[in-house]
C-alpha cells in the first residue's frame, strides 16, 4: 500500500510535466498564424505593440500614463478599422524600471512577437531591455527615458524618444540662470537616481565650462523619499548659493522649495521637466510661487493636446499623469510609421520614422537620424499664481 | 553658530519623526519579539485615511483645528484596527512557529497593504493638506522653526512619557511587561495574553497613525510608498535605542535624525544614510544591545 | 449558524476596515470626492467566504492536517526513497535539460532566473538555515560579484571566466569584512547591522560615480564566450542557463557536503547553543567567519552571472526588497532543507512572472501568497528533518 502510494507522485509528477509541456508548446504555437499573413480569407493578423514600464512599486506612477495614452490612442485607431486594416493589440508588461526584470519583459515581447515596443520609462530599465530589442530588430520608442548616451552614442539604432535628452535640459537651465537670471553662485542638488544625477552632473559640466560666469558652490545628490530635507536646505543657505539647480522629480522638489521659502531664502529654484508637473504646485501651494522648471514647449494650445487630454478625462475622470503626452504622442508617431510604412517590416519603419512628420500632442515631430525627436522643443517655465506659465526666451 | 542651531533643530525634527513610528515597533517587539515590516504600512494607511478624513471633512463645511483633531481620531482609530486585524490574520497564527516565519509573514503583509493602497487608492503623490495652524507666538523664530516642527516634537516627547507611565503603572502596562518576559507564566497568572498582545497593536498603530497624519501634514503629501522608508529607519532607530525600550527608541531615534542633520550639513548628503548606518554598527559594537538595552546575563 | 454568524461579523468587520480605503476616493488636487459603495459590497461578499474558507483551513490544521502537508511530504518521501531516488531525478534531469529545446527563450531566461535565485537561496542557507545568522543584507554580496565582473572586464578587458573566481573571492573577502564587527551580536541586532551594511554597499555604488559609474549604471557588460564563438541573443540565452543549471548543481554538491562536514556541525550546533558550542572547544570567531565566507562566496558567483546575463547593471537592482525576496525564499523553504529552497526559489521568482496575467493584482497576490504560506505551512514548504541519533532497538528490553 505505501510503496503504490509513493510511486504515485513522481508518475504525477512526470504526468503533469508532460502535460505542461505539451499544453504550454501548444500555446507558444498560437500566436504563430500572426507571421503568415492568409489576407483573403482570414481577418489580417493583428499589430502587437509592447508597452513596457513600471505599473507596480514605488515608480508606477510614472508609468501607468504611459499605458493609458497607449490604450486611448489604440482604442481609437482600432475604433477607425486600424492601421492598415489590421487591429492594434495592446502587450502591456510591468518591469518595476528594475533592469533584470525588463530584460525579461523584453525576451517576453520579443518571444511574443512584439511588432513595435512603447517603452521603457527609466533610462536604466531601458538601457538594460534594448540590447535584445537590437537584436530581434524590434523599433523602441521611449516617452521618458532622457539618458543621453541612448542616442547619443549610437550604439542603439532602434532606439527613439519623443523627449529631449537631459544635456539639453541642463543647457537650458544653466543658460537660463547665468544670462537671463544673471545668478553666479550656483548650487546644484540631485535625488542620486539615473535621472536626476545625470540631468545634475550636466548642469554642473556646463557651469564650469561657463567660462568663470556661474560657480557651483555646491554639489550634492540627497536621499529620496526621507521625511524631510530641513538640513540640505540649510547647507544651501550657508553655502550662499543665488540659485538652486535641482535635478530629480516633484515629491523631493516642493519639499525643498517648501524648506526654502520657510527659511525665508531668496534663491531662485530651476528644475527639469521631472518638476514641471502641476502635483508640484498643488502640493508646493504658495511656495511654489517663482520656482522655474523647463518642460516641452508649451503645446497646451494644440486641439490634439486637447483632445488627447479630454480622452483621458472621459476615459478616467482626472487629469493625465508624468509623460502622459510624450506617450500619446510616441504612440502616434508609432502608428502613423506603421501605416507609411505599409508594414511593420524594421528597416521600413525606420525610414518612415525619419522621413515623415507626424501630428502629436507635442506638435508636429520626427525623428532624426540618432533616435531624437525634431520639434521636441524645451522651454523655461516659471510657476505664476499657481501656473507654469512660459517664460519667454530673451 | 547659528548654521549649528539650524542644523540641531531640523536632526531634532528628523528624529521626532522617527521617534514616533519607532515607538510601536519597539513596543511590538518588546513583547513578541517580532521586527513588524507591515508597520510602516501602517503607518502610510494612517496617513492615507487622514487625509481621506480631512478631505472630506473639509468639503462638508468644517475648518480649522476641528478638521486636524478629527482626522487624527479617524486615522488612529482605523490604524488601529488595520494593526489588529494584521495581528490576527498573519501573526498570532504564527505564536510557536520558527523565529522567521513571522517576520517573512509580515514582509509579505507589508507588500500586500502596499499594494492594497495603491490599487485601491492611486500611485500618485497626493498633496496633504497643512492641518496644523501657524502659531503667532513661533513669528519671531520662524526662520528656525516652524509649528509642524514644534507639534511633531511636542507629541513625541508626550507619546514616550505617556507610553512610559502606561507601561510602569497601569493595569495593561503591568500585563503586557508580564507577557513580554513568560507568555506562558502571564498565562497561567490568568492574563489574556492575545488581548495583550492587541492593545500593543492598538497602542503602536495608533502612535502610528497620529505620526503620519502630523508627518504627512508637515511634509505636505504622501503616497503608498512613503512607510518603506520611514519604516526601516524607525526600526533602525529602535535597534540603536536598545529594541524593546521605550526611552531608547526615542534616543535612538533622535541619535539617528541629529547624525543625519550634522552628516549633511557638515561633510555631505551624498552618504548621509552611510553615516547613519555606520554609527549603528560603531554602537552596536560597543553596546551590543543598543543604547538603553539591557544585556540579558546569559544562562548556561 | 454559528458559523454564517461569524462568516457575518468577518464580513461587517472588513466592510468598516476597508470602508475609507475602497470606497472614498479624493482628488486633493482636483478637490473632488469619488464614492465606489460597489466596492463596499464586493468586500463584504469576499470577505464573508473567505472568512469561512479560513476558519475551515485552521480547523483542518489543528486536527493536525498539515494544509497543503500531502503533497510537499509525499514528494520529498518519494525523493528520499532510495529507490525512487534515481527515478525522479532522471525525471527533474530530462526536464531541466529539454526546457530551453520546448519552451521559448523568454521562459529560459525567466527560469535562468528563478535558477540565480535558487544559488542565492542556497548561499544565504548557508548564513541563516545553518548557521542561524539572520541577514538581511545578503544583497551586498550579489552586488559585489556583479560588480566585480562589470568593472574589471570594463577596465581590463578580462574575461567572464578569469573573473568568476575573482568575484567569488572578492564576494567572500567582503564576507569576512561585515563578519568582523558583527560577531558579538545576536539575533535582531544582526539584522539591522546587516541590513546597513547591505545600504551602505548600494550607497557607495550610487553616489561614488569615478568608481561605480553611479546611478545610470554601467551597460554592454560582455556575456560570456563559448569557446570564442560569437552567439545569437537567443544561443546566449540558452547557453547561459546551461551554465546555470551546472552552477546549480556544483552548489547543491558543495552545501551538501558541507552540511555534513566538520564545519557544518559547528553551524548547526552554533546555531542551537553559543555558549555550549565554545564549552565544546568550537571557535566561534572562525566558524561565524567562515559561514559569511561562504555564503558570500555563492552571491558573488551568481553576481557574475546576473551582470553577464541582463549585460547592464545599476544599483536599483541590488535594493532591501531583494535581499527580503532572498530570505523568503530561504524560510519559505524550510530553513536548512536543500530541495525546499530550489522549490521556494522556482515558485517566488516564477510566481510573479508567470502572474502578469493578472497585471497589476500580481504584487499584492505575491505578498498574499506569502502571508499564507506562512501562516500554514509556517516551517517552511520542506521542513528539513533534523538529524536523530536512533539507538538500536534492543531486543528483548
Amino acid at each position: 500500500m505505501k510503496v503504490t502510494r509513493i510511486i504515485r507522485w513522481p508518475l504525477v509528477v512526470g504526468a503533469a510535466a508532460a502535460l505542461c509541456i505539451t499544453g504550454c508548446s501548444k500555446k507558444e504555437e498560437a500566436p504563430a498564424p500572426a507571421e503568415t499573413p492568409k489576407a483573403v480569407e482570414a481577418p489580417k493578423p493583428p499589430i502587437k505593440l509592447g508597452v513596457a514600464g513600471p505599473h507596480t512599486g514605488d515608480l508606477a506612477s510614472y508609468g501607468l500614463p504611459t499605458v493609458k495614452a497607449a490604450e486611448l490612442v489604440v482604442q481609437a485607431v482600432n475604433a477607425k478599422g486600424g492601421v492598415l486594416g489590421r487591429q492594434i493589440v495592446l502587450l502591456v508588461e510591468d518591469e518595476e524600471c528594475k533592469p533584470e526584470k525588463a530584460t525579461n519583459v523584453a525576451q517576453k515581447l520579443v518571444s511574443e512577437k512584439a511588432d513595435v515596443v512603447l517603452g521603457h520609462i527609466c533610462s536604466g530599465a531601458t538601457k538594460a531591455a534594448l540590447g535584445i530589442y537590437k537584436d530581434a530588430k524590434v523599433v523602441t520608442m521611449s516617452p521618458s527615458a532622457t539618458n543621453p548616451p541612448l542616442t547619443q552614442s549610437g550604439e542603439y539604432p532602434n532606439f527613439y524618444r519623443t523627449i529631449a535628452s537631459d544635456d539639453a535640459q541642463a543647457k537650458l537651465a544653466v543658460d537660463f540662470a547665468l544670462d537671463k537670471l544673471a545668478l553666479k553662485k550656483i548650487a546644484v542638488i540631485h535625488d542620486k537616481g539615473d535621472y536626476g544625477k545625470g540631468f545634475a552632473e550636466f548642469a554642473k559640466l556646463f557651469l564650469e565650462q561657463s567660462g568663470g560666469k556661474g560657480e557651483v558652490v555646491l554639489f550634492e545628490g540627497i536621499t529620496p523619499g526621507a521625511v524631510d530635507y530641513s538640513a540640505i536646505v540649510q547647507k544651501i543657505k550657508q553655502a550662499g548659493a543665488e540659485a538652486v539647480i535641482y535635478g530629480g522629480y516633484h515629491p523631493e522638489a516642493s519639499k525643498i522649495v517648501t524648506g526654502m521659502k520657510k527659511k525665508a531664502m531668496k534663491a531662485a529654484f530651476i528644475g527639469p521637466d521631472g518638476v514641471k508637473d502641476d502635483t508640484f504646485i498643488k502640493v508646493a501651494k504658495e511656495f511654489a510661487e517663482g520656482v522655474y522648471a523647463t518642460g516641452p514647449m508649451d503645446t497646451s494650445k494644440i486641439p490634439l493636446t486637447q483632445e488627447a487630454e479630454a480622452a483621458h478625462k472621459a476615459a478616467y475622470g482626472s487629469d493625465p499623469g508624468a509623460f502622459y503626452l510624450n506617450a500619446y504622442a510616441a504612440a502616434l508617431a508609432l502608428v502613423n510609421a506603421i501605416e507609411k510604412a505599409g508594414s511593420t517590416d524594421y528597416a521600413a519603419l525606420e525610414t518612415a520614422l525619419r522621413s515623415e512628420w507626424v501630428e502629436t500632442p507635442l506638435g508636429k515631430i520626427s525623428f532624426d537620424a540618432r533616435g531624437d525627436a525634431i520639434g521636441v522643443g524645451f522651454a523655461m517655465y516659471q510657476v505664476q499664481q499657481g501656473a507654469y506659465v512660459e517664460v519667454p526666451a530673451q | 553658530m547659528s548654521y549649528f542651531i539650524e542644523l540641531l533643530l531640523g536632526g531634532l525634527t528628523r528624529g521626532s519623526i522617527y521617534a514616533l513610528i519607532a515607538l510601536g515597533y519597539t513596543m511590538v517587539y518588546g513583547i513578541i519579539e517580532l521586527i513588524n515590516f507591515a508597520h510602516g504600512e501602517i503607518y502610510m494607511i494612517g496617513a492615507f485615511t487622514g487625509l481621506i478624513a480631512a478631505s472630506v471633512l473639509t468639503m462638508m463645511g468644517l475648518e480649522g483645528p476641528a478638521v486636524l483633531v478629527l482626522a487624527c481620531v479617524l486615522a488612529v482609530v482605523y490604524a488601529a484596527a488595520y494593526g489588529v486585524t494584521v495581528e490576527k490574520i498573519a501573526y498570532q497564527p504564527l505564536r510557536k512557529a520558527p523565529r522567521l516565519s513571522p517576520l517573512i509573514s509580515a514582509i509579505g503583509m507589508s507588500i500586500f497593504l502596499q499594494n492594497y493602497v495603491l490599487l485601491a487608492q492611486t500611485s500618485d503623490f497626493l498633496p496633504f493638506p497643512s492641518l496644523i495652524p501657524e502659531f503667532a507666538f513661533l513669528a519671531p523664530v520662524s526662520h528656525l522653526i516652524g509649528s509642524g516642527e514644534v507639534v511633531i516634537i511636542l507629541t513625541t516627547a508626550v507619546a514616550m512619557v505617556a507610553l512610559t507611565l502606561l507601561v510602569k503603572y497601569t493595569k495593561v502596562g503591568k500585563a503586557m511587561r508580564a507577557t513580554a518576559q513568560d507568555k506562558t507564566m502571564a498565562m497561567l497568572v490568568g492574563i489574556n495574553v492575545n488581548r495583550v498582545i492587541s492593545a500593543t497593536f492598538v497602542i503602536g498603530s495608533s502612535l502610528a497613525a497620529l505620526g503620519g497624519v502630523l508627518i504627512a501634514s508637515h511634509v505636505g503629501q504622501i503616497n503608498f510608498f512613503i512607510g518603506f522608508i520611514a519604516g526601516i529607519k524607525a526600526f533602525t532607530a529602535a535597534v540603536l535605542g536598545g529594541i524593546g525600550s521605550i526611552p531608547g527608541a526615542v534616543l535612538g531615534a533622535m541619535v539617528l535624525g541629529l547624525t543625519e542633520s550634522f552628516a549633511t550639513g557638515y561633510v555631505s548628503s551624498d552618504y548621509e544614510d552611510v553615516f547613519a548606518f555606520a554609527l549603528l554598527v560603531l554602537i552596536l559594537i560597543f553596546r551590543p544591545a543598543g543604547l538603553l538595552g539591557r544585556t540579558k546575563a546569559q544562562k548556561v | 449558524m454559528r458559523e454564517l454568524k461569524q462568516s457575518t461579523l468577518a464580513a461587517l468587520w472588513f466592510m468598516f476596515l476597508t470602508f475609507p480605503l475602497m470606497v472614498i476616493r479624493v482628488n486633493t488636487v482636483e478637490e473632488t470626492v469619488e464614492w465606489r459603495w460597489g466596492n463596499l459590497i464586493a468586500v463584504g461578499v469576499g470577505a464573508f467566504f473567505l472568512s469561512a474558507v479560513w476558519r475551515a483551513a485552521h480547523a483542518r490544521q489543528k486536527r493536525g492536517a498539515r494544509v497543503g502537508g500531502d503533497l510537499a511530504e509525499r514528494l520529498w518521501e518519494s525523493v528520499a526513497d532510495p529507490r525512487f531516488r534515481w527515478a525522479s531525478l532522471a525525471v527533474a534531469g530530462i526536464i531541466a535539460l529539454g526546457f530551453p529545446l520546448v519552451f521559448s527563450a523568454y521562459q529560459v531566461s525567466i527560469m535562468t532566473t528563478a535558477l540565480i535565485y535558487v544559488v542565492l537561496g542556497l548561499g544565504l542557507n548557508i548564513v541563516v538555515g545553518l548557521a542561524g545568522l539572520l541577514d538581511l543584507g545578503y544583497v551586498a554580496f550579489y552586488a559585489v560579484g556583479a560588480y566585480s565582473y562589470a568593472l574589471l572586464s570594463h577596465h581590463f578587458a578580462l574575461g567572464f571566466w578569469t573573473l568568476l573566481p575573482v568575484a567569488m573571492g572578492l564576494a567572500a573577502l567582503f564576507g569576512v569584512l561585515l563578519g568582523f564587527p558583527v560577531l558579538r551580536l545576536r539575533g535582531d541586532y544582526l539584522a539591522i547591522v546587516t541590513l546597513g551594511f547591505g545600504e551602505i554597499i548600494r550607497l557607495i555604488l550610487e553616489n561614488w560615480n569615478e568608481f561605480s559609474f553611479g546611478p545610470s549604471g554601467i551597460a554592454n557588460i560582455p556575456r560570456p564566450g563559448f569557446f570564442g564563438i560569437d552567439l545569437t541573443l537567443a544561443q546566449a540565452t540558452t547557453y547561459l542557463y546551461y551554465l546555470m543549471i551546472a552552477l546549480v548543481l556544483g552548489t547543491i554538491f558543495v552545501v551538501n557536503r558541507l552540511q555534513d562536514s566538520r564545519l557544518g556541525r559547528s553551524w548547526v550546533a552554533l546555531r542551537e547553543d553559543e555558549i555550549a558550542c565554545q564549552a565544546m572547544g568550537i571557535d566561534r570567531a572562525k566558524t561565524k567567519l567562515a559561514a559569511f565566507a561562504l555564503g558570500a562566496t555563492w552571491a558573488g558567483m551568481v553576481g557574475v552571472i546576473f551582470a553577464a546575463k541582463t549585460t547592464f547593471i545599476n544599483p536599483a537592482s541590488f535594493t532591501f526588497m531583494e535581499s527580503a525576496l532572498i530570505l523568503s525564499i530561504v524560510v519559505l523553504g524550510g530553513m536548512g532543507s536543500i530541495l525546499g529552497v530550489i522549490l521556494a526559489a522556482l515558485v517566488l521568482i516564477l510566481l510573479p512572472e508567470y502572474l502578469r496575467e493578472a497585471q497589476e493584482y500580481r504584487m499584492i497576490l505575491f505578498g498574499a501568497t506569502l502571508v499564507l504560506m506562512m501562516v500554514f505551512r509556517p516551517q517552511g514548504l520542506i521542513a528539513n528533518a533534523r538529524r536523530r541519533y536512533r539507538a538500536p532497538a534492543k531486543d528483548g528490553a
